[in-house]
């Protein structure tokens, strides 16, 4: 039996505003516990919520760079539940009518590319932690975080492998960043993601038994939960047994979904509209307004960069993954238009690589960078100009990194500029073959592989700068013309 | 002359006159309380020190009348569901007997920058559920006028404190019924304003669509002078409205000569205490011969209101009183053995009868599968209610009925049959769920010398208008003078 | 007449945290009943093209712009019942 798998994800972004979404608090992270609280985000008696208007702008943000359906009414509801983490004994958040709904989100896996829908998105408001005390039988909690704005967003249930579901979550997130509305970081629960999955039979219509999986804490733990779960539940149809509806964490030590411990009841949250918020309204001004203020997006930018600059879909995807990326990029093309893929693979390889090393991709935006774009556009107008070889300038870069100095600046100081004149390659490949007329007298019988060594010999005697492709030109020419 | 037996409006006139002093005042004050409050149990807290250091604060500001602020050295009583920082409030329960607020309603903020001076805080039912004042966790309050007999709710303590000169105006609340009800029952004005007109930051939200804080007072003026300082706008609170707020006072005399004064038909039922009828309909005959017009209006949907009441204030009630769990403030269960137990033996020990009783029915009409049934229902009987008000405005400026049934009921009466007493509230309720303001003035007395109370209902945000008509009335009938023997 | 039953209210008394003794449940029970019948009555008007009244303001709803207008208060903690330095100190849930 053939089995198709159909995943759906629901994704929690904190939202990067100053103060709390229905108080003015601080969101700041890492205070002390109960630092930045307040009678409203404790829900002390007779406290009322005032809603932060960076949170709706952040909303229609993130709403209209994913193609959904604005509502002009929206409404808030009190989702009703008892936990020490919520202080009112209920979350403000949104029901029946979301602020926004039937949005979509392009993604490319194996070069295929795919429409996700998104269901809906609403905002509500984040719950405080709690620490459960190993050694007593208290726990004890932080309200720091109640408060903090969320944005909920929830996918149709479109996705049918667990790399289109990591695909689809590594593209919402990067518009997220885009619109700089969330930084995205899944290890610090900046977002978080739970899975809805189930099977069915291939080609039948209707959907199989789902199962909610929560706890995934990285872009990986997703990845390999759902690949877990899935073969979880085929293993288990194929036996004849029969998958229970219920909520299962992933076990990041042992790599299972484990089922939660089941309660009695199943919750029953009561939501009913919340009385002490008036209806969001949202006029067409506004959403025009937020438009104007929206930069160009991941796809539409990876779009633009294949057919302006001629680079590959690859190249163009992973340079559009971060925007900063992407304009720095673009940067360094400005500095030097002429070859714009051989900008592209220094960003992608050097660039790239020093960020992730230095772990400077963790900030919503990168201002460190390892060396200005104007430089890096310097260096591959120098390579391409004949100036330095590909070898010599991965030097010159980590001098450019190191110091911070032009590229001109490194080559000139360290004499660094390649050798290609003509003359000058002449007298050094007739220095060479002169020391060795055994190898010239063993290349002329046929042993071609000597090249190398003659090249090599060169390239020590020049200290690594003679031009390699002029060198090689002239040194094939010496050779034959010497027989 | 007693000078806790002043109008506030008179008190400020010979504050201002420097006839006598603040100091005086809210000493005669606090000696009446101590005099009658074993008695009648308004007080939870009495405030007497701070009192007194806000009066000498008071007499040094009165030096000058023309920059002392409007409520500069009257001592004002506050309903425990009304938060005071630094001042036990309680909202009339055990599970919040110890809670002292590190911050306070804004409304009372506004009193304070009236002037005024917080006597003290006084006893309601139970998170202000109630018709009674019995359901106070504390103890129950007496009726000035028959001790025997229960003074209203759930701003009994309101009531009592103003009917018994044990401070010159209160602030209570009304979610149902609960500032006019206990106005009637007492003989003194109790004004429930246009829901939105005034902030709910800071009060103990019981129903957070009905509740609304207001003045009860010894006479209209003081009610308007009383509203006059806290309403308006306030930022903390999203559903106060930002209108510009009038002045309540200029327009009181100014005459009712050609009002349209609305009588519902639906307000004169069978069951009525005759008395309280005959009173209400002798009113209406004083108002028409003060100038205005008697117009027969109906309000149809009148009868369902109780009953779409019971579901969106219980339903809200549940909801609003989840956060009284024990983690953050307030009563805690001392044995415990596990999170759940925590909760439960908290709030089963915290809350009392009523309380949990609309807490329950509140949780059932919005669980799974009642919602629509339930809360969607009343909600749209709700707005059937709205519109009949709605086409009744069209006809008239003020409506006109009684404020209950009955005269006040004896102590232990209804308490053992919450649907009696709910339905003392059938001529209140419907204001609430309409949004409307309302007011209750005293109308005269029955055979057995116990309060009736006529209620004027205004257009939404003409509080102005209402208080024109109250006046009039106040003012050409004996009944505002009239006091308990006490 | 509606019909509840005690099982009713033993679920609803669990969905809102409050223990009640066997005289309470009884009471309770009958207490649902009585109201809940009560109530039936609004079943008699037609309200299907009735919109449920929502707010009886009719304004937009206020915004407040982000700025951080409170300063840190840890003090807050003091009222809680149960403290650990500036925690809430709750129990822990059992299995």
């Amino acid at each position: 039996m053939e089995y198709e798998t159909v995943i759906g994800l629901e994704v929690h972004a904190q939202l990067l505003t100053e103060s709390k979404i229905f108080c003015g608090c601080s969101t700041k992270f890492g205070a002390p516990p109960n630092y930045h609280t307040c009678p409203v985000c404790l829900g002390m008696p007779g406290v009322l919520p005032v809603l932060n208007q960076r949170v709706v702008e952040y909303a229609l943000r993130a709403a209209l760079a994913t193609h959904c359906q604005i509502a002009p009414h929206s409404r808030w509801a009190r989702k009703n539940y008892f936990y020490p983490d919520l202080p009112k004994g209920y979350q403000i958040s949104m029901y029946e009518l979301p602020i926004a709904r039937h949005g979509h989100v392009d993604i490319t896996v194996s070069e295929c590319s795919k429409r996700v829908g998104l269901t809906r998105i609403h905002m509500e408001e984040d719950a405080g932690k709690s620490i459960h005390d190993a050694q007593s039988d208290a726990s004890l909690v932080d309200l720091n975080r109640t408060g903090v704005p969320l944005l909920e967003i929830v996918s149709e249930p479109d996705m049918r492998s667990p790399e289109e579901a990591g695909a689809y979550l590594r593209r919402l997130r990067a518009i997220l960043q885009y619109v700089e509305i969330c930084d995205g970081n899944m290890e610090e629960g900046s977002l978080r993601c739970d899975a809805n999955v189930s099977i069915r039979p291939r080609g039948g219509a209707a959907l199989g038994t789902k199962v909610e999986i929560k706890n995934m804490n990285s872009f990986r733990a997703v990845e390999k939960a759902l690949r877990y779960e899935v073969r979880r539940q085929q293993e288990t149809l194929e036996s004849g047994g029969h998958i229970a509806q219920e909520t299962r964490l992933w076990d990041a030590d042992r790599e299972v979904t484990r089922s939660m411990r089941s309660k009695e009841h199943a919750h029953d949250y009561r939501y009913f509209p919340d009385p002490d918020l008036l209806p969001l309204v949202i006029r067409n001004e506004w959403i025009t307004q937020v438009a104007t203020t929206l930069p160009e997006l991941p796809a539409a930018r990876r779009d633009r960069l294949i057919r302006d600059y001629g680079l590959p879909a690859y190249d163009a995807e992973v340079l559009t993954a971060r925007r900063d990326v992407a304009e720095y990029y673009e940067a360094a093309v400005r500095a030097y238009p002429a070859a714009p893929k051989a900008v592209s693979n220094w960003v992608m390889e050097s660039v790239l690589r020093t960020i992730k090393d230095q772990k400077l991709d963790d900030a919503l935006t990168i201002t460190s960078w390892p060396c200005p774009p104007e430089h890096l556009g310097a260096l591959v107008r120098l390579i391409q100009e004949g100036t330095i070889s590909g070898k010599i300038a991965k030097t010159v870069f980590d001098a450019m990194c190191a110091s911070g100095k032009t590229p001109e600046a490194i080559i000139a100081e360290q004499g660094l500029s390649q050798v290609s004149d003509e003359g000058a390659l002449r007298s050094l490949i007739d220095h060479v073959l002169a020391s060795h007329p055994d190898k010239v007298a063993e290349y002329r019988t046929g042993r071609d592989k000597l090249m190398g060594f003659f090249v090599g010999q060169i390239m020590k005697a020049s200290q690594g700068k003679a031009n390699p492709q002029r060198l090689n030109t002239l040194l094939k020419q010496r050779l034959t013309d010497t027989q | 002359m007693d000078l806790f037996r002043l109008t506030m409006h008179e008190a400020s006139r010979l504050l201002r006159q420097h006839q006598i002093r603040a100091l005086d005042l809210t000493r005669a004050v606090c000696t009446r309380i101590r005099a009658t409050d074993l008695t009648l149990h308004t007080y939870l807290t009495v405030c007497e020190d701070e009192a007194l250091s806000q009066a000498a604060v008071a007499d040094r500001q009165l030096q000058n009348p023309d920059t002392a602020p409007p409520l500069c050295g009257l001592p004002i009583a506050v309903k425990d569901v009304i938060l005071t920082k630094g001042v036990r409030s309680t909202a009339g329960s055990k599970i919040l007997a110890d809670f002292v607020p590190p911050y306070e309603a804004t409304v009372v903020q506004r009193l304070k920058a009236a002037g005024a001076i917080v006597i003290g805080k006084v006893n309601c039912d139970e998170f202000a559920m109630g018709s009674s004042t019995e359901n106070s966790a504390f103890f129950p309050s007496r009726n000035p006028w028959d001790l025997t007999r229960v003074p209203g709710g759930s701003s009994g303590g309101s009531a009592t404190a103003v009917a018994a000169h044990q401070a010159l105006a209160s602030l209570g609340t009304d979610t149902g019924g609960s500032i006019r009800l206990p106005a009637a029952f007492c003989g003194v004005t109790g004004l429930k304003p246009t829901y939105g007109r005034v902030s709910r930051y800071g009060v103990v939200a019981y129903a957070s669509s009905l509740d609304q804080v207001g003045p009860v007072t010894k006479d209209v003026q003081d009610c308007a002078l009383l509203l006059q300082a806290i309403a308006g706008h306030d930022p903390q609170d999203s559903t106060s409205v930002n209108y510009p707020v009038p002045d309540y006072q200029a327009m009181l005399p100014q005459g009712i000569q050609g009002l349209r004064v609305g009588i519902p038909k639906e307000y004169f039922v069978e069951g009525m205490q005759p008395e309280v009828e005959a009173a209400v309909r002798t009113s209406i005959a004083e108002l028409q011969a003060l100038g205005a017009t008697p117009v027969p209006i109906s309000l149809p949907h009148t009868e369902y209101a109780v009953a779409a009441y019971y579901i969106i204030a219980t339903a809200e009630a549940s909801s609003n009183l989840a956060r009284y769990d024990g983690v953050r403030y307030g009563y805690r269960t001392p044995q415990s053995d596990g999170l759940t137990t925590m909760y439960e033996r908290t709030r089963a020990e915290g809350f009392g009868a009523e309380v949990k009783r609309r807490i329950l029915l509140g949780t059932y009409v919005l669980s799974a599968g009642y919602y629509d049934a339930y809360y969607l229902k009343a909600q749209k009987v709700r707005t059937l209610i709205r519109q009949d008000f709605l086409r009744a405005a069209q006809e008239c400026d003020v409506i006109a009925t009684p404020v209950a049934p009955t005269t006040a009921f004896a102590a232990g009466e209804k308490i053992t049959d919450p649907l009696t007493m709910y339905l003392t509230d059938i001529f209140t309720i419907a204001v609430n769920l309409a949004g409307l303001p309302a007011i209750s003035v005293p109308c005269g007395f029955d055979n057995q010398g116990l309060p009736i109370g006529l209620q004027l209902i205004g257009r939404p945000f003409d509080e102005v208008t209402l208080l024109r008509a109250a006046y009039s009335y106040e003012q050409a009938t004996p009944w505002h003078t009239r006091t308990p023997p006490l | 007449m509606v019909q509840v039953t005690k099982a009713d209210v033993r679920r609803v008394a669990h969905l809102a945290r409050l223990t009640l003794t066997e005289q309470e449940a009884d009471a309770m029970t009958e207490h649902f009943t009585r109201v809940l019948t009560y109530i039936e009555k609004l079943n008699a008007l037609q309200t299907d093209d009735v919109e449920p009244a929502t707010h009886a303001v009719t304004v937009d709803a206020p915004l407040r712009p982000d700025r951080v207008t409170n300063p840190p208060n840890p003090a807050l903690v003091q009222t809680a019942p149960a403290r650990d330095a500036t925690f809430f100190k709750v129990p822990k849930v059992l299995g």
